[in-house]
């Protein structure tokens, strides 16, 4: 009950505020005044009616995860994050072992599985990106000056990153 | 003797040695990764998009690798279906029901090699009657204005989120979503940003890619990590696999219903092969009455819902190919594919480029013949690939993907909107919001707004121009009726349970 309704009203709010925009949107003399807004109104109002059904007849509710695990699947959203602005400045190789290994601990709470899985996969698949399909951009590694690693970081930091 | 002359100039593109070799790796590599729980076929296809790409292979072998992994993963589904009792995708939930009390019975060998046998059947039949319907189709097609395409896009989404979730409202938001993602980025008619917050790296709308990968590999971790990776263990013991004759001349008649049924299933828009198989193995059920004892583990139930699933993915590229609207998630994925290869599927197609419909249609018959001739003699090293634990797999899946997708823009952006939207995926698959309309809206939504558009602008605003053709007319009822209909046939139409132990 509870979980369709939070995500109801998540949902009413973003119809809202994407309809908002939608009246915003810029038009010229080549689109006309109200083409480029027509159909983003009728997704809006749509997906606000849509919403509301689901705050006033929501479903059972599905069977949460323990707190526990909500740590988890958080620091598992963190890992990737982090994971993929520092691909560019460290290069696949390094970066690759500990978010493996982070998630197979994850999934499997065994450290020497975990770490060893981690250290194979990023060999094993850099290996077979690079020699055997020969994906261009992907390098082995990179050693980053300061200020680039935390350009890097800072992406994910609100209001300081770009 | 066009189709023949078709075929042959299909066969001409497909049959060389360097795409059967390629047809050959699709196929195990397909196997495999619709044997692997957790990773369907959408998702195989999906991770392999970007990658494919990457590689820079030319359209045509790129469309042999894919289609042989396609239908490999939908042979693959059964295998985990038939040992483990969990399907590897949804279409291999109804092959749960009689293919594991088979396995139980020490039957495993026996299901496994009639169930290829049955999914043979079907998708060739399938492929066939694509070759015959499909050119058909694309004439119809050119009847189709914008404002038929409108109504057809709009049929689409209503039969998909009629047939494939169990609350509308949540389907239509999730077609809503994915819709709304689709309008973001520079508009194409005034050549403005629209909806897109002043953020730079939007203004070239989400690729969809992006959103797939995102969807369906990145959020299957978070569903490992809340269950620590539980029943990825084998189940049942394969033991010697001969082939048993007895069964599959048994169930002949069983396998050609249901690869009719299936295939019909999978031409309306939007419906898919969970419904194929699900009326198959249900007609089948009920032909064979009480005496027939489905759900026990007889060979029928094995071979309907198989030969059905199967049928219907084949039937599924018919409106894929002919109208460019996809009949379900895979074929979604299948059209994301071709978008990426700038095919644009619809019934200039076949007229325009035949080289791509044909050698595709060959490449499925390719595909199928290596794919029985693969499943047969080498089941059991598929069924050794099941037993590569979840601690291994999901991060090496999650690498894989990142690794895609970093390789087509190299941006660190697309790769955190990839994270996003697995954390999307998660909650919208726990709150039991179908996930595939998502991914429909973000591919289709940019045709149909040009639809609509092309509509005003032709009747000069006048909204009525929507409903003024007959077949406009007809598809907007027909759109109606998918999405209000099975709310009312919700009761009789229940699926039905998986059996636990």
């Amino acid at each position: 009950m509870a979980a369709d309704r939070i995500f109801g009203l998540v949902a009413l709010i973003t119809a809202v505020a994407y309809l908002a925009a939608a009246t915003q949107i810029q038009t010229n003399m080549f689109s006309g005044e109200f083409l480029p807004k027509l159909f983003p109104y009728m997704i809006g109002t749509v997906a606000a009616i849509c919403a509301l059904f689901m705050v006033f007849k929501p479903d059972p509710d599905p069977e949460w995860p323990v707190k526990g695990t909500w740590v988890n699947m958080a620091l598992a959203v963190l890992v990737l994050a982090v994971y993929a602005v520092m691909l560019t400045p460290l290069g696949f190789i390094l970066p690759t072992i500990f978010a493996a290994g982070i998630l197979s601990y994850q999934i499997s709470p065994r450290l020497v599985p975990a770490a060893l899985s981690g250290l194979g996969l990023s060999l094993g698949l850099f290996v077979l990106f690079k020699y055997a399909l020969g994906l261009g951009n992907i390098v082995a590694y990179r050693v980053p000056t300061p200020a680039k690693l935390w350009d890097a970081i800072s992406i994910l930091i609100p209001f300081v990153g770009h | 003797m066009d189709i023949l002359s078709n075929l042959a100039l299909g066969f001409g593109v497909a049959l060389s040695p360097y795409t059967l070799f390629l047809a050959v790796c699709g196929c195990f590599l397909g196997t495999i990764i619709g044997a692997l729980p957790g990773l369907g076929p959408s998702n195989g296809v999906a991770i392999l998009i970007p990658i494919t790409f990457t590689l820079g292979l030319d359209a045509t072998s790129a469309l042999v690798l894919m289609t042989s992994v396609y239908y490999g993963a939908m042979y693959g589904g059964r295998i985990s279906s038939i040992l483990l009792n969990i399907p590897g995708d949804e279409p291999a939930l109804m092959t749960t029901l009689d293919g594991y009390p088979m396995a139980k019975q020490g039957r495993a060998g026996d299901a496994l090699v009639l169930s290829g046998v049955a999914s043979f059947v079907g998708a060739f039949l399938a492929t066939i009657g694509l070759m015959l319907l499909a050119p058909s189709l694309a004439r119809v097609a050119f009847l189709f204005g914008p404002a038929e395409y409108f109504a057809l896009y709009l049929l689409a989404f209503c039969t998909l989120g009629g047939m494939a979730s169990n609350n509308q409202a949540k389907a239509a938001l999730a077609a809503c979503i994915g819709l709304g993602i689709a309008t973001i980025g520079v508009d194409s008619s005034s050549g403005l940003p629209r909806l897109t917050g002043g953020n730079l790296h939007l203004f070239d709308g989400i690729d969809f890619l992006v959103a797939i990968v995102g969807l369906f590999a990145i959020a299957e971790i978070f569903f490992f990590i809340e269950s620590h990776g539980a029943g990825s263990s084998i189940g049942v013991k394969l033991d010697k696999v001969r082939v048993p004759l007895r069964d599959i001349w048994s169930t002949k008649w069983t396998m050609l219903r249901a690869s009719g049924v299936g295939f019909i299933a999978g031409i309306l828009p939007g419906a898919g092969a969970s419904l194929g198989s699900f009326l198959a193995y249900m007609s089948e059920k009920s032909i064979a009455g009480d005496k027939g004892g489905f759900g026990t583990g007889v060979p029928k139930g094995v071979a309907a819902p198989e030969a059905g699933n199967n049928a219907a993915a084949g039937g599924a590229l018919v409106p894929m190919l002919t109208l460019g609207v996809p009949g379900s998630g895979t074929t979604a994925v299948l059209l994301a594919l071709l978008m990426t290869l700038n095919i644009t599927p619809g019934p200039t197609l076949f007229s325009d480029r035949p080289e791509v419909v044909w050698g595709l249609i060959a490449s499925l018959l390719i595909a199928n013949v290596v794919l029985l001739l693969m499943n047969v003699p080498m089941v059991k090293i598929f069924v050794k690939v099941l037993m590569v634990p979840a601690w291994i797999l999901l991060p090496g899946v999650t690498m894989i993907s990142f690794v895609g997708i970093y390789s087509l823009s190299g941006s660190y952006f697309d790769l955190l909107l990839m994270v996003g939207f697995g954390v999307l995926g998660y909650f919208l698959r726990k709150l039991d919001i179908p996930t595939v309309p998502v991914i429909l809206g973000i591919l289709l939504g940019g045709n149909m707004e040009d639809a609509l558009r092309r509509a005003m602008t032709l009747s000069d605003g006048d909204a009525m121009y929507l409903f003024s053709s007959p077949i406009a007319i007809g598809l907007w009822i027909a759109a109606i009726a998918g999405f209000v209909a099975p709310m009312f046939l919700r009761g009789l139409l229940k699926k039905p349970q998986a059996i636990t132990d």
